[in-house]
């Protein structure tokens, strides 16, 4: 039985940020179609990676490789200013939900959604039966879809974060600790929107402290530790070992969450 | 020796180096090098130019700041001794009760603009005092029974200063010594002395501080530098000197008006001088100053002759004329900021020999 | 949370609207008599609407793209200059008295102002802008630098002298609106700055590029993650920017009847006041402050003429001690 090869590969990735050396040689797969968990400490690198991916940052070392074709690293395409790179990442069908969420807050509901939607040119053009779908997994944006979007609430904000990036088909979806700051009912509600965007066989890279989320929507797993990728493997194996748990995270599943 | 006077800060290069003895010499000497009243205006008008953009170069290379304010305080000065001197006829207390009075306005000034607008960002900054210095050039032309209006006030010296007054019964080596004369090296020696006491400031502590600011104000103010005061503190110490530049070119001239130091042009002068010169140097201002005074006054002659070849030719010849040297300065100016932020301090001190020491 | 949580209300901030209207009702016992208050005020509108579309195009370039343009001066004064040639080209349309011909060489003249402005526009950010993006210090310098330059080829083609703009025939003089003269020429301002508010307002709030240019102020790096080039719309942004410059400086000419080269420059220092106040990178405040500042200098320059720049300033100070970043801030 042949795997498929990985939607997204990182090799020997390294990011300099002015004069700080944040990632020292990143090496990990992102297998289609399931749900990778990118964990690790605070200061890891874990963001860090996500941006270099999103080409915010550039890798000065190494290689990004997307569905067969290098996006990040020396020599990649479209290389130059990070500026001309982001974009054409993004429409390489890669969304990203960064940390802070990049909720346009001074737009509605309805427009951020429309901004997302990027063959869209009128609230009118978007996918009906998507939005249903995506309504009926986030309630929330009904009720307000007209509403400034600075005007939700923490939790009501991230599902608008996601929700935006499943507008339209994508391939990759980056996802920076959703879970951060949200009750755990709140939670609840965002792992069962993933599951169902697992289901639709989308391929998710997924950083979180939240190690109950990473064990209910993980398929594969790597671990950070100071820019570099100290463990990779099946979700399953390390919600089995809580010894491997408490010496890569400092912690075990039944102490958090 | 020398180099404590210079604070250390020597100008590293010989090239550099050559021109600044060059110059120093050259402005020492002019009126027994270069006869005629008119090199005699331009040196003057060199001294205090040096004096107003090393008082600038101080806020814009040494701080980061770009305030658009700094003609508001030259004028301050120049008004301060005219008015002083017109008022109160030409004695030398009273020069220096209007030279004490311009240098309390502007400290006053200043600080109240540094401590107001200071807090928000440059762009900000940059655009008050620019609004500000408007409003005083607007006030100094309508205020005209204390300034004289659009006119200026044309006022008199001290008898010492005057060209009348003579102190040898014949020409010396060329020039005759009379006031005039005895004016000009009172501006030298001024000049120099304010040069020599910029150069300290920037190479004291507090000169190091305010370059940290600008390297990265965040910082600063992480390792515990009140960033607000050590800006207000340069601004207010440019402003000040600023002020005692203006008193030097009203001493000279004789005369002040809204034109003659509050004038946007002056302002963009100003900016060529450092930015040209190289920002952050002081030297630069030296150079930079040098540089465009003999522009603004010789350079038209070079372009006549220039316009005087292609006089038949319609676009061209309106490009290359004489009144249109500012033109030139101006792409000068663009080219330097892109590919020589250093100006030509910056660049010569590049030029080491081996090539091995970069910035 | 349950369906009877209370929504939301989007809530529009019209605190500084009323401002304005302080600023007109404060004026009316001040000048007296009602006929000459009409007066003024139409003529603060109008200078408040031409202020407005020069400003407008500084205000939304700096918002979203962060960069202060010292040379829009430039194609304020290109505008003007236009205008000149363009009317005497015209001469024929103008010279009879009757609205429509003159109509359309005044049609004609801002057409081709704002075409030349957005012309040269382009040609300034390339050369000019964009190697220095990022860098607030160099921008300032750069900027102002491309406007030495500007001033001095505007003097090469058009010589330096002064240039009379005298407005047509049919322009000239006032209507009577009950007891009050209104300048013709102003209510021709003020119904062009309405009809550029509206396309503004109408492209900002109901257009796919109005959506990204406001998404582009509030976080343009999201924006480029969601997959557009923002760097191609900053370009557009800035030539459409220049090109309103190009209009307000064309309205601007025919408003002062005289064009000098140093006519942007003029202007500028108001044009600064105005965006400070409306808060850098806000179109309604850039109105705002526009209107404010309008009908602030013709009431003022009415009453004590020497107190006209002040006025100004005095306004910026005291909005900047209510609201320090401005009318409308921009959320960040």
């Amino acid at each position: 039985m042949s795997t498929p090869p990985p939607l997204l590969s990182l090799a020997g990735v390294h990011t300099h940020i002015g004069a700080y050396h944040i990632l020292h040689g990143v090496d990990f797969d992102v297998p289609v179609g399931q749900v990778t968990m990118l964990l690790g400490r605070n200061g890891a690198g874990k963001t860090t990676t996500l941006r270099t991916i999103m080409g915010l940052w550039s890798a000065s070392q190494g290689s990004i490789v997307f569905d067969g074709e290098r996006i990040g690293g020396p020599g990649a395409d479209g290389g130059g200013s990070s500026a001309v790179r982001t974009p054409e990442i993004a429409r390489r069908g890669i969304a990203y939900v960064p940390e802070s969420m990049g909720i346009f807050s001074d737009l509605t509901v309805r427009e951020n959604m429309l901004l997302a939607a990027r063959s869209a040119k009128r609230a009118a053009d978007l996918d009906t039966a998507r939005l249903e779908w995506l309504f009926g997994l986030f309630p929330a944006l009904r009720r307000f879809w007209l509403y400034p979007a600075g005007k939700l609430s923490g939790g009501q904000k991230q599902m608008l974060a996601i929700a935006r990036a499943m507008v339209e088909p994508r391939r990759l979806l980056l996802v920076d600790e959703p879970s951060k700051g949200l009750a755990p009912a709140i939670v609840q509600n965002l792992i069962a929107a993933l599951r169902e965007l697992k289901a639709t066989a989308t391929t998710v890279l997924l950083v979180e402290q939240n190690f109950a989320m990473a064990k209910a929507l993980g398929d594969s797993v790597a671990v950070m530790d100071d820019g570099r990728v100290v463990h990779r493997g099946a979700m399953a194996e390390l919600a089995d070992d809580e010894g491997l748990q408490h010496r890569l995270l400092g912690l075990s599943l039944a102490a958090h969450q | 020796m020398l180099d404590r006077l210079l604070s250390h800060d020597r100008p590293r290069n010989r090239w550099l180096a050559m021109l600044l003895v060059a110059i120093v010499v050259g402005v020492a000497l002019t009126p027994f090098i270069f006869p005629g009243t008119k090199a005699l205006n331009v040196a003057a008008k060199v001294i205090v130019f040096i004096v107003l953009a090393a008082s600038f170069d101080l806020l814009l290379g040494y701080t980061g700041i770009v305030s658009f304010a700094h003609t508001m305080f030259f004028g301050i000065g120049a008004y301060g001794i005219a008015i002083a001197s017109t008022r109160l006829g030409p004695t030398w207390g009273a020069l220096a009760l209007g030279t004490a009075f311009a240098l309390a306005l502007s400290a006053l000034l200043s600080l109240v603009i540094g401590l107001f607008s200071l807090r928000v960002k440059a762009i900000f900054f940059a655009m008050i005092t620019l609004a500000v210095a408007s409003a005083f050039l607007t006030l100094a032309s309508q205020l005209s029974d204390f300034t004289g209006g659009e006119d200026g006030l044309t006022f008199k010296v001290p008898e010492a200063l005057q060209p009348s007054t003579g102190y040898a019964s014949g020409p010396v080596l060329g020039a005759s010594i009379d006031g005039r004369l005895l004016s000009y090296y009172l501006l030298f020696v001024v000049a120099l002395l304010l040069v020599l006491a910029l150069l300290r400031i920037v190479n004291s502590p507090f000169g190091r501080v305010l370059q940290a600011i600008r390297e990265n104000d965040f910082r600063a103010e992480a390792i515990g530098y009140r960033t607000v005061v050590y800006r207000t503190i340069a601004n207010v110490v440019a402003a000040l000197f600023a002020t005692l530049a203006g008193v030097l070119l009203a001493l000279w001239l004789r005369y002040n008006g809204p034109d003659t130091t509050l004038s946007f042009e002056i302002m963009l002068d100003v900016l060529l001088i450092v930015v040209i010169g190289g920002m952050g140097t002081i030297y630069g201002a030296v150079i930079g100053g040098v540089l465009l005074v003999l522009a603004q006054n010789y350079l038209q002659d070079v372009m006549k002759l220039a316009a005087a070849a292609v006089q038949d030719v319609p676009f061209l010849s309106q490009i290359v004329s004489p009144d249109r040297w500012l033109l030139w300065l101006g792409i000068l100016f663009v080219l330097s900021v892109y590919w020589f932020p250093s100006g030509v301090v910056g660049r010569l001190r590049a030029m080491r020999k081996g090539g091995a020491d970069r910035r | 949370m349950s369906a009877a949580d209370a929504l939301p209300k989007a809530r529009f901030d019209a605190l500084p609207l009323i401002l304005i209207a302080l600023i007109a009702l404060a004026a009316w016992p001040a000048v007296g008599s009602t006929s000459t208050w009409v007066t003024l005020t139409v003529a603060g509108l109008a200078m408040g609407m031409i202020v407005f579309i020069a400003a407008s195009g500084l205000t939304l370039v700096f918002g979203l793209m962060d960069v202060l343009n010292f040379g829009h001066s430039v194609f304020i004064a290109l505008g003007a200059y236009v205008a000149t040639s363009v009317l005497a080209v015209t001469a024929g349309w103008t010279s009879a008295a009757s609205l429509l011909p003159t109509l359309g060489a005044v049609l004609l003249a801002m057409l081709a102002a704002m075409t030349l402005g957005g012309a040269i526009g382009l040609g300034f950010e390339r050369v000019i802008v964009r190697p220095v993006y990022g860098q607030h210090l160099k921008q300032i310098l750069v900027t102002l630098g491309g406007a030495i330059i500007g001033e001095e080829l505007i003097k090469v083609v058009w010589g330096p002298a002064q240039i009379p703009l005298p407005l047509p025939d049919a322009l000239r003089g006032s209507v009577l609106i009950g007891d009050a003269a209104v300048e013709k020429f102003r209510l021709v301002a003020v119904v062009v700055g309405l009809v550029v508010l509206v396309a503004l307002l109408y492209t900002l709030n109901r257009t796919k590029i109005g959506l990204l240019i406001r998404a582009g102020v509030q976080d343009r790096e999201m924006v480029e993650s969601l997959g557009y080039r923002i760097r191609r719309l900053f370009v557009a942004v800035f030539a459409a920017g220049s090109a309103l410059a190009g209009l307000g400086g064309c309205l601007w000419g025919m408003n002062q009847q005289i064009v000098v080269p140093q006519i942007g420059g003029q202007v500028n220092v108001l044009l600064f006041i105005v965006i400070i106040i409306g808060g850098l990178g806000s179109t309604l405040g850039c109105l705002v402050g526009a209107l404010a500042v309008g009908l602030m200098t013709n009431y003022v320059g009415f009453l004590e003429p020497k107190l006209t720049m002040f006025s100004s300033i005095g306004l910026m100070v005291a909005v900047l001690v209510w609201r320090p970043q401005g009318l409308y801030p921009l959320a960040r």
